[in-house]
């Protein structure tokens, strides 16, 4: 299921969190060979999670991590404005309207759909939320990933060669691609929107216009 | 309604006391047409600042009672970044029933929303409304309304911060060469698609830099910031803009 978890909200799922932050190192610094810290529990993490960020989180049936990424409001403290300026041709994005999305992670042996369902997970924050756009940093790889579930991102530029690549990419909210993602994610609009309301909290029954 | 929100932003800019942003937060009740609107900053120390439309009753009931303690609009925005409808709060204590009775009874209403707000150094603010009708209503009314009031209320906050003083911010109005590019050729006239194309970007890169720029400006909309970076002399348009006066030999030819 997908859970939207505060970072000071992952305490109550320490299974959750533990395996996911370990994901993060076996992705970004076994797979991936990226420069990322990683502690004595073997978990990646950095400045970004001290600033109480969002994760959606895809938590597979015995409670472990299937995948993950992170989020944080523009107005903020982010890593496109810290870290990949260059790439962003020097515009310093700031508005709440427009939030972060990095760190996204998959299990080693989590489907595809796992993806589509996280990418569905944003689409619901935007939705829920008035988000207009994500900003978000990725590895190569990913690109084909989104393509291939349906949530192409708008890709900015990129920095870095193979497997170190990591690029910079734009996504919008549309219904269609809501559509396209929930297919993939073999996941029904009920469901995604139940998950969602057992995180943010129930709004009383009524029949959605939308 | 954009004409109402780009005066009202206009009259946000030229605030200069707490007044001001009375008779501003006053005016927006109207302008959005709900029972209330209030902006409520609590600082490190617990000590609580604000302004709106709340009847006083209600204000010194809250402050004495330390209501801030118990307050799941409080709780629920704190360390949150997401817009909160009260709806989605866990309403089920009875501390907190208790509370939600006495709001109802001092007319608050029995809807809200509630936009969190972080400044410098860890400040922290509320933006609200509240309003009585029913839950389809209000559902309507955050679709129609959610995103602008998101934006006006960290506008609002900025301008709070900017009269209590030191803790002014920087104002982040300081647009990159590419946004000054961006706003300039949209002044000259030409369409988001030609704009992207001349600076050699997608539209959803252009749009997603204009939503930006609009923020570091304070404005409505694109219009809006275009109007405001052109009248604070952040962008110039000069003698290529389509349609001035000026003349070049064999230009009409060319153009025929």
């Amino acid at each position: 299921m997908l859970r939207y978890v505060y970072a000071d909200q992952l305490d109550q799922f320490p299974r959750l969190r533990d395996t996911m932050f370990r994901d993060r190192a076996d992705q970004f610094r076994t797979r991936l060979g990226w420069e990322v810290e990683v502690d004595d529990n073997g978990f990646e993490r950095d400045q970004y999670d001290d600033l109480n960020p969002l994760y959606v989180i895809w938590e597979r049936a015995d409670g472990t991590h299937g995948g993950s990424m992170r989020f944080l409001p523009t107005t903020g403290r982010t890593m496109v404005n810290e870290h990949f300026l260059e790439l962003m041709d020097g515009v310093h994005i700031n508005s709440p309207l427009i939030w972060e999305c990095t760190r996204f992670c998959l299990n080693r042996n989590s489907e595809s759909r796992v993806a589509a369902a996280l990418m569905l997970g944003g689409g619901e924050l935007m939705r829920a939320f008035g988000v207009k756009h994500f900003v978000g940093v990725f590895d190569a790889r990913m690109v084909r990933i989104y393509r291939m579930i349906g949530s192409s991102p708008t890709v900015l530029g990129a920095s870095g060669e193979g497997r170190t690549q990591i690029s910079v990419g734009l996504w919008d909210y549309t219904a269609d691609d809501r559509a396209k993602v929930i297919e993939r994610a073999g996941v029904r609009s009920a469901l995604s929107e139940a998950w969602f309301e057992s995180s943010f909290g129930h709004l009383p029954e009524m029949r959605m216009t939308a | 309604m954009a004409k109402a929100l780009e005066q009202f932003l206009g009259r946000l800019e030229q605030a200069s006391n707490l007044d001001d942003l009375q008779d501003l937060i006053l005016d927006l009740r109207g302008m959005v047409d709900v029972d209330h609107t209030v902006y409520h900053w609590v600082s490190s120390d617990g000590e609580q600042y604000g302004c709106g439309t709340y009847p006083p009753e209600w204000v010194q009931h809250y402050v004495e009672n330390d209501y801030i303690r118990i307050d799941p609009v409080v709780q629920g925005c704190y360390q949150r970044f997401h817009p909160v409808d009260w709806k989605r709060l866990d309403w089920s204590s009875k501390s907190a029933r208790a509370f939600l009775q006495n709001a109802l009874k001092h007319g608050v209403g029995n809807q809200g929303l509630s936009v969190p707000i972080r400044g410098p150094n860890g400040q922290f603010a509320m933006f609200t409304v509240s309003h009585h009708c029913s839950d389809e209503e209000w559902a309507a009314f955050i679709e129609e309304w959610q995103r602008d009031l998101i934006v006006i209320a960290h506008y609002f906050n900025q301008k709070a911060l900017e009269i209590a003083g030191d803790r002014a911010p920087e104002r982040t109005k300081a647009l990159s060469p590419r946004e000054t590019d961006a706003l300039t050729f949209l002044a000259m006239g030409y369409g988001r698609g030609q704009v992207s194309e001349m600076l050699a970007i997608s539209e959803h890169t252009l749009r997603v830099y204009i939503e930006s720029a609009r923020f570091k400006l304070g404005a409505a909309n694109t219009t809006h910031a275009v109007a405001k970076a052109l009248a604070e002399g952040l962008i110039l348009i000069g003698g290529a803009a389509r349609g001035s006066a000026g003349d070049w030999p064999g230009r009409k030819q060319a153009a025929e």
